[in-house]
């Protein structure tokens, strides 16, 4: 009888054991659902208003000069508005600007004279309803976030977050729950010793069972705890170093310092100077180019010349030193790559390989440009000259992949020999 | 039929060496010792194993270093970028090649402003495309070490020099010298520059300007103003001959103008279904040549012979016996038979000869102009002025240097210390100088001797014009501004003269003022066009005829206007043939013929790599000069390949190793000129030795033979690096030939190969062709969506010149590796142009052959063997051995045909070399672009200079991979991608191979096999059949040309290079 209250007192000992790391263990487990679900995009909101409305209108009409974020463009960046001005003065100002400059309106002429003189046009057809969803756009608008390791982009949406959420939810329940079942635990475990104590026929093991302290120094000089330690330290270890090794290379993420502060935020974001202004050789050749300083001169000589960083160019041209960038996309030599391949014959977007390059203050590497991450773009990407009929190329293609039932639209570059050695290492 | 005709490699195949049999089925030795920096052998390989955990050390240090941070790499734009350089895409510019008499239009292209190929121009009527080994590896001349020399600029005595400090004192010097002022150079085509030195003339009129070529024209030069009062060579067009007899001219190598002659040769030479008629070609030579192993009937003479053979053939042609004629009966019925065919066709037939002998070429111009070739074959209304050299003027002005007459010399581009036979007279008699200039743009023999360097630009640095034939103009532009602080001789002269325009100006406005004939658009437009095509060919032109003799009227000689109607030559033919009989008397036991190797040439581009390790065509040796001797020769001196011999004819002593020569005339050696350079730079320095002394003077002109040589055998010995003798051929039909007179009827040819060739394979469904049955599927389904790439190579205009395989290894980065490694085969060509002798040996005879494959009893008949020139290159196999054996799938094949090599993948275990029936890919024993043996040879991958060569586009392979032809992938990858951006089809003939662009013959013809209106479809007829079987299609491809063959057609490799049969035109 009293073997069984002994088998019990250890097998509630060891639940509590198992509750107690469970418990050490949880926070960090939540921490890393915490990690994934970062930036939340609220949807919804006030309900009198519609922030995709919003969107639509503020892409269609506002975008030329004014961007949601708080960089300027031709006209202030918008961020904050609200907190700036009071709804009806934005509401006054759109739909007719002139009229409230020449009623002396004091914010009014004041903007008017910072931003050189430039009229706004006046949307006397937006509606109360119209300007309120654009406000409330501007409120809602969020960065796209670019996905570190793929290059396309990722806005983590509503569906998500609540699936984290969820599992939150979730986890804490049961630390909760284990809480309350370590506290159970130890009451059953203190009713037992007390009651065993009580009783005089217990054997000599017995009573060393009854009286034992829980020893923590014990547990962890036990064999299964080092065991244990040691698997995980070793799987631990092991990870970082394939890790470690697998990135030797590949350089997603490097974002040197450029002798210069070129913005491409500024240039090709907010300016939206076309990539082959600069680039000259994107849409020509193997190599995109990086601008010689007679490109940036193009503009420079009247543009921000005080600038302590286009100084620098100034030098650069005066001293005769051309100006040493630092190479961010190293593509090593045994593979051929052709720009023009895939800006051209492909029709793929820059952002596609470099990411949101026109919101990047400092040019970052945002494809691993591994050999894998080529592949798989190659077996999915449509080949968009096969599904154009009129490019000649083409046409025994097309013919070929008609005997075998696919469109011309849906061949991909797998299947014209994307994937063959010699497309790219010769 | 079948077996009585053998080919073979070497004379170690046919005699089955002990040494060879050994070897003959190692495609990789045991073991191959490597040597050390000094060249001394270490017996263990090199490395001990103290150096390789030293090595290993050393990696996993430099890996776990690199693995910390990878290195910032810097990225440099243009300060200002020119307008039209965009980094990566090339540019391409029209420019002129002419060295040592050979010119050549090219086309250079240019990547981020560095010259990194040659093309061959198509808008020439000279050269139209074509190209040669030497106008290929010229590019490489820009980039020679040796020219780092001039990284200060001007020399003193060895000491840098301020260049106006220079001019100043160089002009001081001029206006006091005390004796004439000589200006020595090769031949100027360059009407501009000429016009320069006779400004210079004009300003210091006791200058002489000397006309030197190396090897040199003037027996017919001189032999024209007798005949015909013109001091120029005539225009050969050898496409309108149906019979070529050649004496010792080797049109199709080194003579002359031979890019040219090689197309026009190759023309008369292909047949197909509709021109089943080619030319006849008779060759008399010493030692082998390119031509005369081209040729159809190939005659062996002496030295002493040469004149006596012209003099025959004039007998013969002329009729009468006034000449003398040779004594040997076979000889004298061979010349008959030549002789008798040139009558035969008269007006349709040209002999040459490449003798130096005036009173020779005065017998040959009254030859050619009695069989009425001068309205056809020979055109010298509209000469060529390749070359201009006058021996007479060279030797009174070495006469006056050493007797201390000469108050200044200047050298531009040449080296008489080197290259003339009193070149030591010479480099005594230029320490008597006062002044001593020289102009060239690297350093030589000349050069150290001459007190001031001035040097000129490298050619494609350079501005220049060139008339290479009357009224044939061309333009040299500049492909990289200079590297070194170099000045264009043309620009040196003019300071001199105190004429302050620029050469650049001087040469537009001479254009404008002589070569402009108000075509619209005014000059500008006139010029720029002229530069973008790089040749002016107008159609009206005026000859300006030269002649030695200033005084005489520049007018077209009656004789030629007549073009040979009736209207006497001049020259004296009696004296010709009265000096012929005087000179050409039999000569001692051995004679000694000069001659020149299609890589190397007179030996001015000599410290090239790329030409080093050229393989000569006949022989296949590399990196060396050698006495070629004939095989019963060899016998009688018990004399080996590689042993060396001492050598001395005419006061003049040289040793070197024996190549044992079949076809060699027996009493005969030959030993080429253009070695043993003693101060060109790194890698020529100490190669072979000079031949250049034993040219004599013969009358006024420079013979180069000597009658009489003493050859004695010496104990040393030394191994020729030759390249294709390190397998067998174990006796398969690799080559197909069969003659005219069965390719006239096209069934009796089909059946011919067809029993020569057919083999048939025992299955248990009875007796099979090898095509008919396989273990693989096939890719022809595949190759049926797009593209399908095929090469097709026409034996026939294959001369065998090795242009194509310059051509490749600058197009693909292929490295040199030296002579010791050639000598290891560790040549890493990826083209090699296979050349196979063979004899045919009476059917009583192969009965008694009792040695394996019966080759031993063909050494008789080896003595005169056919040649026959097969290029060979990776053959795109569709059923690949290759691919099958290789573990890591490093080659692999594309649904265009083409099998794949991935260098980054290779793991170096050598399997697929190992499987390649072809033996065509090269592996990369060594790190080449690091490791100091090979710091000299291919220093293109070493330093910043040499490195300028490399193509961008084409990885450089390191140690342990595998590397082999690729068909040039990416030039077939850009033209795709320019077809795609352009949205049309890839026209036939967009995509060239370097090979088939270098190629001056038009023997390669690359293609989609896909596109039914391109070359390669015509030429090899092929015929796409869809056959049903059972419930599927099978898509068959057929060749429907009876010449088209695969090599080792009986494994059924499938290859996509495919051969067409060799045809002779022998007279039985």
């Amino acid at each position: 009888m009293f073997s069984h209250y002994m088998k019990r007192l250890i097998k509630v000992k060891s639940l509590l054991a198992f509750t107690l790391v469970f418990l050490w263990a949880a926070p960090a487990m939540m921490a890393q659902e915490d990690s994934t679900a970062q930036a939340q995009a609220q949807s919804g909101g006030d309900s009198d208003v519609s922030v995709d409305h919003g969107k639509e209108l503020f892409n269609a009409n506002c975008l030329t000069c004014h961007n949601p974020t708080d960089v300027p463009k031709t006209g202030p960046g918008l961020k904050g508005v609200t907190d700036r001005r009071s709804e009806s003065w934005i509401i006054a100002w759109i739909q007719n600007s002139q009229k409230l400059i020449q009623s002396g309106d004091k914010q009014a002429v004041a903007l008017y004279e910072e931003y050189n003189k430039l009229a706004m046009p006046a949307y006397e057809d937006f509606t109360e309803y119209d300007i309120k969803s654009i406000l409330a756009y501007i409120d809602a608008y969020e960065p796209v976030v670019v996905d570190d390791k793929g290059g396309d982009e990722t806005t983590v949406d509503g569906t998500a977050t609540a699936g984290g959420e969820y599992l939150n939810l979730l986890l804490g329940g049961m630390i909760v729950l284990l809480l309350l079942v370590l506290v159970v635990l130890i009451i059953i475990t203190q009713l037992l010793t007390r009651f065993l104590k009580q009783d005089e026929n217990l054997d000599e093991a017995d009573k060393e069972v009854v009286n034992q302290r829980f020893d923590l120094g014990a547990v962890f000089q036990s064999k299964a705890f080092l065991t244990v330690v040691g698997v995980f330290f070793f799987l631990v270890v092991s990870k970082a170093g394939i890790d470690k090794v697998m990135n030797i290379g590949i350089q997603a993420g490097y974002a040197p310092t450029q002798p210069i502060a070129f913005s491409h935020k500024l240039h090709a974001g907010a300016n939206e100077v076309d990539c082959g202004y600069c680039h000259t050789g994107v849409y020509k050749g193997k190599s995109a180019n990086i601008p010689s300083a007679n490109i940036c001169m193009n503009c420079h000589n009247q543009i921000k010349r005080s600038s302590p960083e286009i100084q620098k160019i100034y030098a650069a041209i005066e001293n005769d030193q051309p100006i040493e960038w630092v190479r961010v996309h190293n593509l090593p030599d045994l593979v051929y790559f052709n720009h023009a391949q895939h800006t051209v014959a492909g029709q793929l977007e820059c952002q596609n390989c470099h990411g949101q390059i026109e919101e990047m203050e400092v040019v970052q590497q945002r494809a691993p440009l591994t050999m894998g991450w080529c592949i798989d773009c190659h077996r999915e990407t449509v080949v968009q000259g096969a599904a154009d009929e009129s490019n000649e190329y083409y046409d025994r293609l097309r013919a070929a992949h008609a005997k075998d039932g696919l469109k011309a639209a849906d061949i991909k570059v797998k299947d014209i020999g994307g994937l063959e050695c010699s497309k790219c290492h010769y | 039929m079948k077996n009585n005709k053998k080919y073979w490699k070497g004379i170690e195949e046919l005699t089955n060496d002990i040494e060879f049999v050994k070897n003959a089925e190692k495609e990789f030795p045991d073991f191959l010792p490597v040597s050390d920096k000094k060249g001394n052998k270490n017996e263990e390989g090199g490395n001990s194993r103290r150096d390789f955990l030293k090595l290993m050390g050393f990696g996993m240090a430099a890996v776990s270093l690199a693995a910390c941070e990878t290195p910032v790499k810097k990225a440099i734009p243009y300060l200002n970028k020119p307008e039209n350089i965009d980094p990566s895409i090339p540019n391409i510019y029209a420019s002129t090649y002419m060295k040592d008499g050979e010119y050549c239009s090219i086309l250079v292209k240019t990547r981020e402003g560095r010259p990194i190929k040659i093309e061959g121009n198509t808008m020439s009527n000279v050269t139209k495309g074509g190209t040669s080994a030497r106008v290929q590896a010229s590019l490489l001349g820009l980039y020679d070490l040796s020219r780092e020399q001039f990284k200060e600029g001007f020399l003193k005595g060895g000491k840098s020099i301020d260049v106006e400090k220079a001019d100043a004192e160089i002009k001081r010097a001029l206006q006091g010298a005390q004796g004439t002022i000589y200006i020595v150079t090769p031949t100027i085509a360059s009407p501009s520059t000429k016009q320069v030195v006779k400004e210079f003339a004009a300003k210091y009129p006791n200058t002489k300007h000397v006309t030197y070529d190396a090897v040199s024209s003037y027996g017919i030069l001189k032999a024209n103003e007798e005949s015909f009062g013109v001091y120029a060579l005539p225009t050969y067009d050898f496409s309108k001959a149906e019979t070529f007899v050649s004496v010792n001219a080797d049109f199709l190598g080194t003579w002359l103008s031979s890019i040219e002659y090689s197309r026009q040769y190759a023309k008369t030479r292909k047949v197909n279904d509709k021109k089943r008629t080619m030319s006849r070609h008779y060759h008399f030579e010493s030692g082998m040549s390119l031509s005369g192993a081209n040729a159809d009937h190939r005659i062996q003479i002496k030295p002493s012979q040469e004149g006596l053979v012209i003099a025959a053939l004039y007998n013969e042609v002329m009729g009468g016996k006034q000449a003398p004629t040779v004594e040997d009966a076979k000889l004298a019925a061979k010349i008959k038979q030549a002789g008798e065919e040139l009558k035969a066709n008269r007006g349709k037939s040209l002999l040459v000869c490449g003798s130096n002998d005036p009173s020779v070429q005065v017998l040959v111009n009254a030859i050619n102009f009695e069989l009425g070739n001068y309205d056809s074959t020979i055109d010298l209304t509209r000469p060529t002025y390749l070359k201009l050299g006058n021996d007479e003027e060279v030797n009174k002005m070495i006469d006056a240097i050493a007797g201390g007459r000469a108050g200044a010399v200047m050298f531009l581009d040449t080296n008489p210390v080197y290259d003339h036979p009193r070149g030591k007279d010479l480099a005594e008699g230029l320490k008597k100088v006062a002044l001593s200039i020289s102009f060239s743009n690297t350093i030589d023999e000349t050069t150290t001797l001459c007190k001031y360097i001035t040097p000129d630009h490298h050619y494609l640095e350079s501005w220049n014009d060139a008339e290479a034939r009357a009224g044939m103009y061309s333009l040299a532009q500049p492909t990289i501004s200079p590297i070194f602080k170099t000045r264009q001789f043309q620009d040196s002269l003019l300071v001199w003269s105190d004429n302050n325009t620029t050469y650049y100006d001087y040469l537009r406005s001479y254009w404008k003022d002589n070569l402009y004939k108000g075509e619209a658009g005014g000059f500008e437009n006139f010029w720029v066009q002229v530069l973008h095509d790089g040749v002016y060919e107008p159609q009206g032109w005026e000859a300006t005829l030269p002649t030695t003799d200033e005084e005489t009227a520049e007018e077209v000689p009656a004789a030629i206007e007549a073009g040979g109607g009736g209207v006497d030559i001049q020259g004296d033919a009696a004296k010709a043939i009265s000096d012929i009989r005087s000179v050409y008397k039999p000569g001692g036991k051995m004679e000694l013929a000069l001659y020149q190797k299609v890589g190397i040439g007179s030996g001015a581009m000599a410290n090239i790599p790329w030409l080093q390790e050229l393989p000569d065509p006949i022989t296949k040796a590399t990196w060396d000069n050698y006495l070629c001797i004939s095989i019963s020769d060899a016998k009688s001196m018990e004399v080996k390949q590689g042993d060396i011999v001492k050598v001395t004819a005419n006061g003049h002593t040289v040793e070197v190793p024996v190549l044992v020569q079949p076809g060699q005339a027996r009493g005969t050696v030959s030993l080429a000129l253009g070695y043993g350079r003693t101060k060109a730079g790194k890698v020529a320095d100490g190669v072979g030795a000079n031949a250049y002394p034993f040219a004599k003077k013969n009358g006024l002109a420079t013979m180069y033979a000597a009658f009489d040589v003493a050859i004695k055998k010496t104990e040393k010995k030394d191994q020729i690096a030759q390249t294709q003798t390190h397998q067998t051929i174990m006796g398969r039909d690799i080559i197909r030939e069969a003659d005219l007179k069965t390719y006239k009827d096209e069934k009796v040819f089909a059946k011919a190969m067809e029993d020569k060739y057919a083999i048939m394979i025992h299955t248990n469904e009875g007796l099979k062709k090898p095509t008919e049955i396989s273990l693989w599927n096939g890719h022809e389904e595949e190759y049926n969506r797009n593209h399908w790439w095929g090469m097709a190579i026409d034996m026939n205009s294959c001369i065998g010149c090795s242009a194509c395989l310059i051509g490749c290894q600058t197009e693909n980065n292929v490295p040199v590796v030296g002579k010791e490694e050639v000598i290891n085969r560790r040549e890493m060509h990826w083209i090699r142009i296979d050349r196979y002798y063979s004899s045919i040996i009476p059917k009583d005879e192969i009965e008694e052959a009792k040695t394996i494959d019966g080759y031993k009893e063909m050494e008789n008949a080896s003595e005169d063997p056919e040649v026959v020139f097969q290029p060979m290159m990776c053959q795109h196999c569709n059923n690949a051995p290759c691919e099958t054996v290789c573990p890591v799938l490093a080659t692999t094949h594309s649904s265009e045909g083409l099998n794949q090599m991935t260098y980054n993948r290779c793991i170096g275990t050598r399997y697929c070399a190992n499987n390649c029936p072809y033996k065509v890919r090269r592996f990369n024993w060594f790190n080449y672009t690091n490791e100091g043996q090979f710091k000299d040879v291919n220093y293109m991958s070493f330093t910043d200079l040499g490195k300028m060569v490399l193509h961008p586009d084409v990885t450089v392979r390191s140690r342990g991979v595998m590397e082999k032809c690729s068909f040039c992938i990416q030039r077939i990858q850009q033209s795709k991608l320019t077809a795609k951006t352009e949205k049309r089809k890839i026209k036939d003939g967009e995509v060239k191979t370097a090979c088939q662009q270098a190629c001056p013959a038009d023997a390669i013809v690359f293609g989609d096999m896909n596109d039914p209106d391109s070359e390669i479809v015509k030429v090899l007829g092929i015929e796409k059949e869809v056959k049903k079987v059972k419930d599927d299609t099978e898509l068959s491809v057929v060749m429907k040309e009876p010449r088209a063959f695969h090599v080792l057609n009986e494994i059924n490799v499938k290859p996509n290079v495919t051969y067409l049969t060799k045809i002779r035109n022998k007279k039985v």
